[in-house]
């Protein structure tokens, strides 16, 4: 294998084990905001089962919550190595406009973040209330204008704008158009929900997990029912979003649509795929299973709606065989979250919200659908990464031509160990998961120990 | 030297800031780094106690090296693509160690108790590979990646000497943070690191000039090599202080501070002595920060980015140093 595709792997892998901790922390950071708001409301109404159901929420959210930005950091210190590392051009040729937004990111978010994940985790007892709140506020804060900046980067690498070249170097001409760049809010809204179902799923899939093996007491329920409800609400919305962002992506990015698609020749009616092995040598598809005309009518909202082919991007199209895999994977993972999230409410809501009523069968599909999120955003992912190939900035800049010149060798060695390293810790953030999720929650009384809990009760 | 305009000052000021980022970096993961190193010598008590001490700091710590090389991509994007291409393997090795020690950190109190000794394990072996190469690379950075067989030489003897660096001022962190027979434990360990860090240090002095004529001629000069004698006498009156402190029964007491700011002291002013060292290059001999820097009005937008958060960075930081100010008890969760 040649370099160019050694340094892609070694930065899809990266970015792969790195995106996996900040879909879950950055909607995480906002429900452990909303566990605690509950736990200060219920304990002024002076419902002391019903806080401590809230506060014992909150400290074992709180465990994951800490867990997950932990491996966000360390794998999001290796990114900001790889963009110099894997691909030198890409800041020489892009650097004055991916700079500052990069730069931006570090600055706002990560800093903000980190600065104040020391007290929000930590510093219960040693501040008021009040500051905790806060500081837990900021928190949920830098991990959201941590997604806005780097998806501002990412949204103009796939729709550039607001841009000029002088001297075969790229300039801002408008760094509102930079910033607000066509796929921008798409994108935006669309990883955040992506986030949010993450996060509700594995809120759901836990808690699940906490009633099958007979450790759930106070929490589970009320956290079942919130990831329940958050997943009820927001994956409809998510379709109608996705649906949006696509057809931005036709707008501006036609030939990734048609890889999406799986489809050569620029044809009216174009039939929707249900299953195809696209084949790039041959440039045809075998084994198709197709609806007639419902591309067309999804993409273009009319029966007789027109779609380019990738022959019409001869030499400037992705590799179609993954982004139609992968681009399945995600549309299939979001109708089964449809129906689990639906299903699952309407039951849970017959059953009073005592998730311990609930059919083993149902707790056991929650449980198995704690990761689905991940799946789900990772398969978005590689269809918007990989279907902007062969361009890093989609039109502009080719990716084989800011590549680094290592030798393959050296990037194989380098993928080989990170690879190794990303399976284990995977593995491992998993099993502890599920290994806490097992542990009986101890008990800690809300009138005991802590001095910030009193103030807290104060009017 | 002619009077520099706006724009030609900029990269001075983004190499001034990404300095400041490293030398932030070095001296606040540093101590956490040499902790992490000292862990394989404590029992399992003081083990809680040393992670427990530096748990709600670790995260921002990192963070500055993030700044330092998102400054270095983003304002040097040429010296950033040469610097890491050079040291793409000891790069590659550095983040293992800095991954494999930042999830023990979190794993070890979470995964159940027959694994925690692997994660100690870890995290004492990600400590390890990551000082040493950042020691590499700081060799490998400051000779300009110079070819020959005196190079590598160079460069593995601070790979021994900045993990002794870094064990020093974990040591010393441990002295301030904690009391009674861990204190006593480390101004032991602060003691044994004292001597390979000096011996490493004063290799390096003599050594830079040895391997880059650069740096020769800009430092045995004069007359600046009177003015310029101030910083390796304050930094040996600075460390033999410190050695003085470690016999002291007040180092137990009051003044157990001390140590841990000398140390900040020694780490500034042999950070000053680098920077007059390669100034105007970013790579030594080969690319001063004119060459290397992005354009004027890409600098400015993020300058002004700069001078925002950079005070709201300090404050919350000093804030959140205030909060788990004194000695270190038992960490809990919420």
């Amino acid at each position: 294998m040649d370099a160019l595709i050694l340094a892609r792997m070694q930065f899809a892998a990266n970015i792969t084990f790195h995106i996996l901790f900040p879909t879950i922390t950055i909607a995480l950071g906002w429900v452990l905001l909303f566990f605690r708001w509950r736990w200060l409301m219920s304990q002024r109404s002076g419902d002391m089962a019903h806080a401590q159901g809230w506060l014992d929420a909150y400290r074992f959210w709180t465990k994951v919550f800490a867990l997950s930005f932990a491996l966000g950091v360390v794998s999001g210190v290796t990114m900001s190595f790889q963009f110099g590392t894997n691909w030198p051009g890409f800041m020489e040729q892009v650097g004055n406009i991916a700079g500052p937004l990069l730069a931006y990111e570090v600055l706002t978010a990560f800093f903000l973040e980190a600065g104040f994940l020391g007290v929000m985790l930590f510093g219960h007892g040693r501040v008021s209330e009040r500051v905790h709140l806060m500081a837990t506020f900021f928190v949920a804060l830098g991990t959201t204008l941590s997604a806005f900046w780097i998806l501002a980067l990412n949204s103009w690498m796939q729709t550039p704008a607001g841009h000029e070249v002088r001297g075969g170097v790229y300039h801002v001409s408008s760094w509102l158009e930079v910033i607000f760049n066509p796929s921008f809010p798409y994108r935006l809204t669309h990883m955040l929900l992506a986030s949010a179902l993450t996060c509700a799923f594995l809120l759901t899939g836990l808690s699940a997990w906490k009633v099958l093996k007979g450790v759930a007491q106070r929490s589970a329920p009320r956290v079942m029912r919130v990831g329940l409800t958050m997943a009820a609400l927001l994956v409809p919305l998510q379709i109608f979003v996705g649906d949006l962002h696509g057809l931005n992506t036709l707008k501006h990015q036609p030939a990734k649509i048609a890889a999406m698609e799986g489809v050569w020749e620029t044809q009216r009616g174009a039939p929707l795929l249900l299953f195809a092995v696209p084949d790039a040598e041959r440039r045809m598809n075998h084994f198709e299973i197709a609806v007639p005309k419902l591309a067309s009518l999804i993409l273009t909202h009319q029966l007789d709606g027109q779609v380019q082919g990738m022959n019409d991007f001869i030499n400037a199209h992705p590799p179609p065989l993954p982004v139609f895999f992968a681009f399945r994977i995600m549309i299939g993972m979001g109708l089964l979250m449809l129906a689990t999230s639906w299903l699952g409410w309407w039951l849970l809501r017959r059953k009073r919200w005592q998730p311990a009523q609930l059919p083993r069968k149902l707790l056991w599909l929650f449980a198995g659908m704690t990761f689905s999120g991940w799946v789900a955003t990772v398969a978005g992912w590689y269809v918007t990464e990989i279907g902007r190939q062969p361009f890093i900035v989609q039109g502009l800049v080719r990716t084989a031509d800011v590549v680094a010149q290592v030798p393959a060798p050296m990037v194989g060695l380098t993928l080989a160990l990170y690879m190794t390293l990303y399976l284990a810790l995977t593995v491992a953030y998993i099993a502890v998961l599920k290994y806490m999720a097992e542990k009986p929650e101890t008990p800690r009384p809300v009138d005991a120990g802590s001095p910030s809990l009193l103030q807290g009760a104060r009017p | 030297m002619t009077p520099m305009d706006f724009d030609q000052a900029l990269p001075v000021i983004f190499m001034a800031l990404m300095g400041l980022s490293m030398l932030v970096y070095v001296v606040s993961d540093g101590y956490d780094l040499g902790v992490g190193m000292l862990m394989h010598r404590a029992s399992d008590a003081d083990k809680d106690v040393m992670l427990a001490s530096i748990g709600p700091f670790w995260d921002a710590n990192e963070t500055w090296l993030v700044l330092g090389v998102g400054i270095l991509l983003v304002a040097f994007p040429k010296a950033h693509g040469l610097v890491l291409g050079e040291l793409y393997l000891p790069v590659t090795l550095m983040l293992v160690g800095l991954i494999l020690r930042g999830v023990a950190f979190d794993f070890r109190v979470k995964a159940r108790d027959t694994h925690k000794l692997t994660w100690d394990r870890l995290f004492f072996a990600g400590s390890l590979l990551a000082s040493v190469a950042q020691g590499w690379m700081l060799g490998r950075y400051v000779s300009g990646f110079g070819v020959g067989w005196n190079y590598p030489l160079f460069a593995a003897a601070i790979a021994v000497a900045l993990p002794m660096a870094y064990v020093l001022m974990g040591a010393a962190w441990l002295i301030m943070k904690t009391e009674g027979e861990l204190q006593e434990r480390a101004v032991a360990w602060a003691r044994i690191a004292w001597a390979p860090m000096v011996g490493g240090l004063v290799l390096i002095s003599m050594a830079t000039p040895w391997v880059s004529p650069t740096v020769r001629e800009r430092w045995f000069a004069l007359p600046e090599l009177i003015a310029l004698m101030a910083i390796p006498l304050m930094t040996a009156g600075c460390l033999l202080a410190v050695r003085a402190l470690l016999h002291t029964r007040q180092v137990r007491g009051p003044l157990c501070w001390l140590p841990f700011v000398l140390l900040v002291l020694v780490f500034v002013l042999g950070f000053l002595g680098l920077a007059y060292s390669l100034y105007p290059y970013v790579v030594l001999d080969q690319l001063t920060i004119w060459d290397a820097a992005s354009s004027p009005e890409a600098l400015k937008v993020i300058l002004v980015g700069v001078c925002i958060s950079v005070p709201a960075i300090a404050g919350y930081t000093v804030f959140s140093y205030r909060v788990f100010r004194g000695k270190t008890g038992e960490l809990k969760y919420a």
